[in-house]
């Protein structure tokens, strides 16, 4: 029978780069290695998801008991804000970025993406973006304060005039130039960079749920980028696209930002769905249940996903025809996130099932995102969407879709993906404790939020009167958020441990399905030592145990060209820093559009030197 | 390789044995694919823009108005000089095509010109409209629709302009990669083409329109 081990005996291939890669610091700075830029990415969300946690547990601390004055007013607006504006945007998004970069080219059989600089571009921008967005803490001490979804015209300067504000549409902005970018690369390197014989139904889950959000991130970002930019003019310049007093309408920033806001949930999710559709098949020894059935309700997903922002809006009066097509494409979504459901179900059903702790994170994911899946059900209704907007029922909602759901997927990833990169395994008993400590924490905290909403506890409140009923429930809730800290931190101290201490991992530590899991742990600069030819849907599996479909080894060395390291990309993204700086300091510093006009010339001038360097 | 291999490959185009990072699947260079990507993402930015314009059509809480300040005139002129660019641009592409590099850069040129003056008409339409008609984009909800919306349209003209300019460069000190060249330019057209289509959407919704009654 064939085995992983035909793939030790292939030539080495012959090498050309241009610029060999450098070292130390300068490696990292310059790298356009797909696989480096998604350590980058996925070290700089899990970072910010402790940032993003440890506001989450000071808001909490504040909640735990009524009439408490811990953080009050706008110190704990500015909690709310920065937490989901941390968690959706510098922690999860960022998680998934990495997964993408470095498992895409991987699971299609590529060398790198289509646009190995512009990857290198992506990472910078949203590196700076991110860095922009946190420092209003440092230079104006305080943070942003009017919710993550910043409607208009609360942010302008009549009811915000403190420059956290500014902050916010600068720090936005870049991540939106960002994903945007990133986007189309990804686009460009799915469809176009797959090995031979990869077909578009060959493509791995996972791959195919990345490819339904990097168009989604494409499509989606412009219209907040186009609202963002009505801000900062607004702000900055003194246009009135927000000015209520000049005839302007506040249902206009909700448009852009949930047309942009819904299809973002869809970013979030898809992949953990993704993740868990290739996991699931692995840990129960047989294909994926109705593979075709998952990717096509995903790309329904995604493509539906761009026809229900207004259930976010029912309360703003848009009419009962808005209303009832919102509420229907709504409904909708269910039907193809059913289909998911069951298909993971019929994955498990009746098969030999072994629980490694990716696959612990993978089963629960199906149960808790489900409960999220169908309180969100409810909010397709306009009646029962009236009564429950605002209130933290809709808080426990996305909490189950986002840390049910989302996180737990990642979770899921990390613990299935991470000996891929790093070669080590992670350590499966502080694996459960993680698992039960998050699992159990994560229930405590949200699902007494169902109770609290219904008893008609407002969302974003800083405090409540000791006799609204509402103590008990609060108080769990801030417990649990222990639980899920203790938990997050077993994952660090874990992650952290085994990064170079852990067992060895070999190829493929999990007997699993496909291309990436044929190359060394971690892979060469180059991914693989020849171009995987792909038969099947599950190319690894079949090449191990279908007589027939081995995949074909060559006898002869192949020849590779591999991008050179560059400094363009970050000196690009930088010069679009000092645009937005300019622009942060137009109404306080004299002269200071001269930094953005420097900015401008400055990427004249490195994309005439991007395209005229050798790659 | 068994018969059945042979038969599930049949699907994929043949590589060889030469894979680099240029890899293509759909028999499409990336940088087309990547230009097609962003020209939808870029739909989505002109139609928000657009959309927010007509949003606020006729909400504005004063003067002036499209009909006071729009000069037909003048705007069916840049109007014109634009979509001949396009024109110059197809000329430079086709040229391209076939290895004629001299006139491409000419044709190239040229479109930068047009486009170059299609931004100069925009900076005397914007200054008239400051300085004599008194609507800046502070004015009102239409002065800063109608500024910004076609203010982003002629950043776009703008970036073109040095795209152009950079290109004509490029082909003239041979510096771009050898067989590419004409790839490198379509998909420069393919830009301008677009930028071009958003501007007749602009010319005939936002100005013609006011003046049918």
């Amino acid at each position: 029978m064939a085995s992983i081990a035909d793939f030790a005996g292939v030539p080495k291939p012959v090498y050309h780069q241009d610029r060999p890669s450098l070292y130390g610091v300068k490696d990292w700075l310059t790298t356009v290695d797909h696989k480096k830029i998604g350590i980058l990415y996925g070290a700089a969300g899990l970072f910010y998801m402790l940032v993003g946690g440890l506001e989450a547990l000071l808001m909490r601390l504040q909640l735990a008991k009524p009439d408490q004055h811990l953080f009050v007013g706008d110190t704990f607006n500015g909690l709310v804000t920065m937490h989901a504006t941390t968690m959706v945007f510098l922690a999860v998004m960022p998680m998934i970025a990495g997964f993408s970069n470095y498992f895409v080219p991987l699971m299609i059989g590529a060398r790198d993406v289509a646009f190995p600089r512009l990857n290198a571009f992506s990472w910078w921008t949203f590196f700076f973006g991110s860095l922009v967005l946190n420092s209003s803490l440092l230079f104006v001490q305080e943070f942003p304060s009017a919710g993550w979804f910043a409607y208009a015209p609360l942010t302008t300067k009549d009811f915000h005039p403190d420059m956290a504000m500014d902050f916010w549409w600068a720090g936005l902005t870049m991540l939106a130039i960002s994903s945007m970018v990133a986007g189309v690369n990804f686009v460009v390197t799915i469809l176009n960079m797959r090995a031979p014989g990869m077909t578009l139904m060959r493509v791995p889950v996972l791959t195919w749920m990345m490819l339904v959000i990097q168009v989604l991130l494409a499509f989606s970002f412009p219209p907040i980028t186009v609202g963002i930019i009505f801000l900062a003019l607004d702000r900055t310049f003194g246009t009135v696209f927000y000015k209520t007093a000049m005839g302007g309408d506040p249902q206009l920033w909700q448009h852009l930002f949930w047309l942009f806001g819904h299809p973002e949930v869809y970013v979030l999710i898809l992949p953990s769905m993704g993740m868990v559709s290739e996991i699931l098949p692995v840990f129960a020894r047989r294909p994926l249940f109705g593979q075709h059935a998952v990717i096509f309700s995903g790309v329904f997903i995604g493509f539906v996903g761009f026809g229900v922002w207004g259930h976010h809006m029912f309360t703003t009066g848009m009419g009962p025809i808005a209303d009832a097509a919102f509420a229907s494409t709504t409904a909708l979504i269910a039907i193809p996130t059913g289909v998911k459901i069951f298909n993971w179900l019929g994955t498990l059903w009746n098969a030999k099932l072994t629980f490694p702790t990716a696959m612990l994170f993978a089963v629960s994911f199906i149960p808790m995102f489900t409960i999220g899946g169908l309180s969100g059900l409810m909010h397709a209704s306009p009646p029962l969407d009236l009564q429950q907007h605002n209130s933290y029922f809709v808080v426990a909602h996305f909490h189950y879709v986002l840390v049910g759901g989302a996180l737990q997927g990642l979770f899921a990833g990390f613990y299935f993906y991470l000996p891929k990169i790093t070669g080590r395994m992670l350590d499966e008993t502080l694996g459960k404790i993680h698992f039960w400590l998050f699992l159990i924490g994560f229930n405590l905290t949200f699902f007494p939020m169902h109770m609290l909403g219904n008893n008609g506890m407002p969302r974003r409140i800083y405090t409540y009167p000791a006799d609204a009923g509402w103590n008990t429930e609060n108080l769990i809730a801030t417990i649990g958020v222990f639980f899920m800290t203790a938990g997050t931190l077993v994952f660090a101290y874990n992650v952290i441990v085994n990064w170079r201490k852990g067992k060895l991992a070999g190829n493929d530590p999990w007997d699993a399905n496909t291309l990436e899991w044929l190359t060394t742990s971690p892979p060469p600069l180059h991914n693989f030592d020849f171009t995987p030819t792909t038969l099947s849907e599950r190319p690894l599996w079949d090449h191990k145990y279908t007589p027939g479909l081995e995949i074909p080894v060559p006898t002869t060395a192949e020849e590779i060209h591999m991008p050179s390291p560059s400094w363009k990309p970050m000196w690009v993204s930088s010069f679009i820093l000092l645009i937005i700086i300019g622009l942060l300091l137009y109404n306080l510093v004299p002269f200071a559009w001269t930094l953005s006009v420097v900015g401008a010339l400055g990427i004249i001038g490195s994309v005439y030197a991007w395209v005229t360097e050798p790659v | 390789m068994s018969a059945p291999t042979a038969e599930l490959l049949e699907a994929a185009p043949d590589h060889g044995h030469h894979q680099t990072v240029e890899n293509n699947f759909l028999g499409l260079p990336n940088i087309k694919l990547a230009m097609w990507a962003f020209l939808g993402s870029e739909c989505m930015f002109f139609g928000s823009l657009i959309g927010t314009y007509f949003f606020y059509h006729d909400h504005s809480l004063g003067g002036p108005l499209p009909q006071d300040v729009f000069s037909l005139n003048i705007t069916s002129i840049s109007t014109f000089l634009l979509l001949t660019s396009s024109l110059t641009m197809a000329l430079a592409v086709d040229s391209m095509k076939q290895n004629r590099f001299p006139p491409a850069v000419k044709y190239i040129l040229t479109t930068a010109a047009l486009g170059a003056a299609f931004v100069g008409f925009q900076i005397y339409e914007f200054s008239e409209f400051v300085l004599e008609k008194h609507l800046t984009p502070q004015t009102s909800l239409f002065g800063s629709t109608f500024f910004i919306m076609t203010g982003f349209h002629g950043a776009h003209v703008t970036v073109g302009v040095i795209w152009l300019l950079m290109m004509a460069a490029l082909i003239s000190k041979k510096k771009l990669v050898p067989g590419r060249e004409a790839t490198n330019v379509e998909v420069m057209g393919l830009y301008w083409h677009f930028v071009d289509i958003v501007w007749i959407v602009i010319f005939t919704f936002v100005y013609l329109l006011e003046f049918i009654k």
